[in-house]
């Protein structure tokens, strides 16, 4: 286990730096905005329908447009079969489009509706090499958990970060 | 509406059931029970060795239910994309296994439409079923 480098390029130094400078692209929230995102109490039902295959995604994370052609998608999710009753899908629907990024997050929209292809992902990321996600003990980009050990509770804080050999 | 008086005895009564069956919902079968019903509707008795072939065997797809399950799913699997862990499916390492209806028929669905790429038959469930029980500890 090697504890991951300082990134001097994360998003929350850059927001702060913007902010101080004046130039008010952050809203008051945004310093945070990684962690409020990602801290939302998350719906029991959601918690249990969408974390039975990988973590329950904090719904900051996609843009509304990418989580309904998601939900609409189910039977075909990225490979798999993940169909939902349509009550459920409904319900959870309308849960993530309240819930979803917006501002910076939601801009560009990611390709693919993959989290992993987001600008912001791919920046807060840009210092991992490719070789690193396909360890064993990572498999894919979107084994949070692999590095972020709180992710499945909206701990993404890079301090935390271990990244395993 | 005007029910006459037996009707509407038959209704209250039929009522009161949907309601006691609602407070038992959920967690509600054994993997006993639901071994049964997969056998009546197959109409035919369930199969452990043919369960355990077609749990193991490819489905000329990508993955078998082994794939993510382990060959003999006494301990947890793997999921074949993600990575995440997969808690027992052998219903004697596992108490939580095969314990909801609902639940079962909806992971069936999904993983048969992935594993062998239609929904699965009410015999070939009894079968896998049937051979899950025979792992013991």
């Amino acid at each position: 286990m090697t504890p991951r480098p300082r990134c001097p390029s994360s998003l929350f130094a850059r927001c702060v730096l913007a902010c101080a400078a004046g130039i008010g692209l952050c809203p008051p929230a945004s310093a945070d905005g990684d962690s409020r995102a990602a801290k939302l109490p998350l719906l029991p039902s959601y918690k249990a329908e969408f974390a039975a295959c990988h973590i329950a995604y904090p719904p900051g994370l996609l843009p509304a447009a990418a989580w309904q052609r998601l939900m609409t998608q189910l039977p075909h999710h990225f490979g798999t079969d993940a169909s939902l009753d349509a009550a459920t899908v409904a319900s959870l629907s309308t849960w993530l489009t309240a819930n979803a990024a917006q501002g910076r997050r939601a801009s560009p929209p990611p390709a693919e509706d993959r989290i992993t292809r987001s600008a912001w992902f791919m920046r807060e990321h840009d210092e991992v090499p490719a070789a690193t996600w396909k360890r064993a003990s990572i498999k894919s980009a979107s084994n949070c958990m692999a590095c972020h050990a709180g992710a499945d509770r909206g701990d993404f804080n890079e301090h935390n970060v271990r990244i395993p050999r | 509406m005007n029910h006459s008086k037996p009707l509407r005895t038959l209704l209250a009564a039929i009522a009161g059931l949907a309601a006691a069956g609602a407070t038992l919902a959920a967690p509600s079968a054994t993997p006993v029970d639901l071994l049964v019903a997969y056998s009546a509707k197959a109409g035919a008795a369930p199969e452990p060795a043919r369960g355990q072939r077609f749990f193991t065997a490819s489905h000329g797809r990508e993955w078998s239910c082994a794939s993510c399950h382990g060959a003999v799913p006494n301990q947890g699997g793997k999921h074949a994309a993600t990575g995440k862990s997969i808690a027992p499916l052998a219903p004697a390492f596992n108490p939580e296994r095969l314990t909801d209806p609902a639940k079962t028929e909806k992971w069936f669905r999904r993983n048969c439409n992935d594993v062998v790429g239609r929904e699965c038959t009410a015999a070939e469930k009894a079968d896998v079923l049937s051979w899950l029980l025979t792992i013991k500890p």
